[in-house]
């Protein structure tokens, strides 16, 4: 039934013209999302893409390559503050995005050589310093904070003439880079590198005993996840219109982390699933609790409850995932899937 | 049948009924409520709320507008911060009136997104200090005081204590600060003073969040400082306040920013607390009038926002009486000038703040006289007072020990201008024309 009849037809994105149908609607709702959506949903959404992105180049390396790192969101900071600059310096916008995501890219290669020797917990504190190394010297040194509160302003950014200043310009523009980010992604797991990855996090002796290049494969995978943090961190700096390290913080990189387990580990879907989730999370708290907190509890308790659901829910939801459904979100939507395939006749 | 008829009929009466009555006046309550910094958020938006729900109560609303909000949970953390913005500038009839974001960094990301969309933007003691300049920050208001003016004034402090700033000579001064942004913010200020009164001056960093500090108070031991200065934040408060206990230094010596002089800094230092000193640009206290009416026209009925009734007339519950009142009158004068009993737009805000002029007569009016300094604002200056006040810490309650003082206005200007000039040099802004401003 759903056999894969070709080597071609196996790499395809795409497989079923069914999933193409739906794929497409879904892309196009997406673009006129604008039209239908209230203004609200697309501040919300762009937010959904901008985590996205940097989720999906974190499960590359903890999802994909087996690597546990908790440094990510050093290497936002360290693209928003090199793009900064590039900026300012008078470098265009495509030029300075790529400059920025391969310094963040040089960073994590560096900070990637532990890995060659630690392995899972040990890892995981070492990159731990790395994030706090990369934030001491953002903040210490001043050439690179920009003086006073460590704040560097970036104009709106301008694309073919164009400046996107409005809401909807800024949510195309992070919808690009999403779209670009996951076709990548899931190119780039299908490949040779990709396959390597994921040899390398079953069993790295054994992949070194096929033939694959242990000590090039663990630094490409920080190389390339720390580039795809290096754009995140762009990206937040048009958002925001400031570089600041204060927002690059270790809660950062344990929110994504916490993505990944919800989403589910080792997918480029689950990543955005993950991402999806938690982004959109306090609205729905929020939405429920206004309308159906007033039946159990004083309105003044509800409104002092809806902030402190959402941390309860979070750690909550993470240990759910953790004993319940290890592949997270992207597993549980699988499941859905081959359920509704075999549906109403199971049998 | 016919009754369920006329009850949609009312149903869509009601629906139709608040766009019909269109005298209200939205201002968002963009605040946090969770998190390490909730007493700071949770206290200061109490008090906003708790002083905007008096002028509903007491008054019905500013000349019959009734003031309304929503709450916005930031998290105290940008991207959020720039969120519940976005959410709420199109509230209301006439879009947000001004924004407080009681976070350096969701100022930082709002200035030119506010600017562009006319709304005011009140960082009352923090944000960007250069925005005192009115002229390359049109909606940016820092006002009452800045961290640049509140590190003058308390070097002013020190050498009143010791009776005449030429005393300050050959005098020991260090400065224990929270290693961020925010910490270093005075490092510039302390030190251009240090050579113009010739006081010896350290800085010592503590580490984020600041609960090891005693490698930090050894060094301060073998200096031997006349003061020292505390630039903290959370729970590096009381932290320090131990650590000075156990070293045996005096806390009458030790003098905190206004982020270092709450009750909840104080409090979990017991004991050691006793005795120490901070600035504040709004003074504790529930004696106030103003705060007797809010304690009748609002408590009284049920409609507080604190349930832990200690809270009331805490130091961050009356700072933020102080933004509802600065918000209110900014409010008042626009209305005196666009149309009274109309809601105001953001860009008649903006004209409302640049006029406030809360003078004496205007503060006993307000029942607020000693709860915040007289506040002048100007095209020209967004801050509008600079004034600083010092309090003491007995063991239950913070006391007032220093009338209002004026900062080093010369110093901190030039050093604002420069800066605003630099800004504006980067971002390519022609200052505006003070003088052709009505």
């Amino acid at each position: 039934m759903d056999l894969v009849e070709s080597y071609r037809e196996g790499i395809r994105f795409v497989r079923k013209p069914l999933q193409r149908a739906l794929l497409g609607a879904l892309l196009l709702a997406l673009l006129a999302l604008p039209l239908w959506g209230p203004a609200s949903w697309l501040n919300r959404a762009s937010l959904v893409w901008l985590t996205a992105i940097g989720v999906v180049g974190q499960n590359l390396l903890i999802g994909y390559a087996g690597l546990i790192s908790f440094g990510q969101a050093g290497f936002l900071a360290i693209g928003a503050y090199a793009f900064a600059h590039l900026r300012i310096a008078g470098l265009p916008f495509l030029l300075a995005l790529a400059a920025a995501g391969g310094a963040a890219g040089v960073a994590g290669w560096l900070v990637g050589f532990p890995s060659l020797r630690l392995k899972g917990p040990y890892l995981a504190i070492a990159t731990l310093a790395g994030q706090f190394i990369i934030e001491w010297i953002i903040n210490h040194v001043t050439f690179i904070s920009g003086g006073v509160q460590a704040s560097i302003e970036v104009a709106r950014p301008r694309l073919f003439g164009m400046v996107l200043d409005s809401q909807r310009d800024m949510y195309y523009f992070l919808l690009f880079f999403v779209v670009l980010a996951t076709i990548g992604t899931m190119n780039l797991v299908r490949s040779r590198v990709g396959r390597a990855f994921i040899a390398i996090r079953d069993q790295d002796i054994a992949a070194e005993i096929i033939g694959i290049n242990i000590f090039r494969y663990k630094l490409l995978a920080f190389a390339i996840s720390s580039f795809y943090a290096g754009a995140t961190g762009v990206l937040y700096t048009y958002f925001l219109g400031i570089a600041n390290y204060e927002q690059f913080q270790l809660g950062v990189s344990v929110d994504y982390l916490a993505m990944i387990i919800i989403g589910g580990l080792g997918s480029v879907q689950g990543s955005i699933f993950g991402a999806f989730f938690i982004t959109l999370l306090p609205i729905v708290i929020r939405r429920t609790m206004e309308a159906f907190g007033g039946v159990f509890f004083e309105p003044q308790t509800v409104l002092n409850l809806i902030p402190n659901l959402r941390v309860m829910l979070f750690g909550g939801l993470i240990i759910f995932f953790l004993i319940v459904e290890p592949n997270g979100l992207a597993r549980l939507w699988q499941i859905t899937k081959e359920k509704l395939r075999l549906w109403p006749f199971p049998h | 049948m016919k009754r369920t008829a006329l009850a949609i009929a009312a149903l869509a009466l009601t629906a139709a009924l608040p766009a019909a009555a269109q005298k209200e006046q939205f201002v968002p309550a963009n605040f946090y409520w969770v998190g390490p910094y909730a007493p700071g958020g949770s206290g200061f938006g109490g008090g906003i709320i708790d002083y905007m729900q008096l002028l509903n109560e007491r008054d019905g609303g500013i000349n019959g507008v009734k003031l309304t909000w929503e709450k916005c949970e930031t998290e105290y953390n940008n991207a959020r911060g720039v969120e519940c913005y976005e959410r709420s500038k199109k509230k209301g009839p006439t879009g947000a009136t001004v924004i407080h974001p009681l976070s350096t960094g969701i100022t930082y990301s709002l200035i030119e997104k506010a600017t562009a969309d006319k709304i005011p933007v009140i960082s009352m003691g923090y944000g960007r200090t250069s925005a005192a300049d009115g002229r390359v920050f049109p909606y940016v208001f820092p006002l009452i005081t800045t961290y640049w003016s509140q590190a003058t004034v308390m070097v002013k402090f020190m050498g009143q204590r010791l009776g005449g700033m030429d005393k300050l000579k050959g005098k020991k001064i260090v400065l224990v600060y929270h290693d961020s942004a925010y910490g270093k913010e005075p490092i510039p200020v302390l030190t251009d003073m240090s050579k113009q009164y010739g006081y010896e001056f350290t800085a010592i960093a503590v580490p984020h969040p600041g609960n090891e500090q005693q490698s930090q108070w050894l060094q301060i031991r073998q200096i031997k400082p006349d003061y020292v200065i505390l630039w903290g934040w959370g729970v590096m408060n009381p932290t320090a306040l131990k650590a000075a206990a156990k070293i045996g230094y005096p806390t009458s010596k030790i003098i905190g920013v206004w982020w270092s002089g709450a009750e909840e800094d104080v409090i979990p230092a017991g004991a050691a607390a006793k005795g120490y000193i901070s600035a504040g640009f709004n003074a504790p206290g529930s004696d106030f009038p103003v705060m007797k009416d809010i304690q009748k026209f609002v408590y009284g009925k049920g409609k507080g926002e604190f349930e832990d009734k200690s809270r009331f007339g805490s130091i961050y519950h009356t700072r933020g009486v102080v933004a509802g009142i600065v918000t209110t009158e900014a409010i008042r004068v626009a209305q005196a000038k666009f149309g009274k009993g109309k809601p105001i737009t953001g860009e008649q805000m903006r004209w409302g703040i640049e006029h406030l002029n809360i003078d004496d007569k205007r503060l006993k009016e307000l029942g607020a006289v000693g709860l915040m300094p007289p506040l002048k604002v100007s095209c020209m200056d967004h801050e509008g007072s600079g004034l600083v006040k010092f309090q003491q810490w007995d063991g239950v309650r913070w006391k007032v020990i220093t009338d209002w003082m004026e900062p080093d206005r010369k110093l901190v200007r030039a050093k604002v201008e420069q800066d605003a000039a630099q800004y504006a040099k980067e971002k390519n802004i022609t200052p505006r024309d003070c003088a052709s401003e009505g």
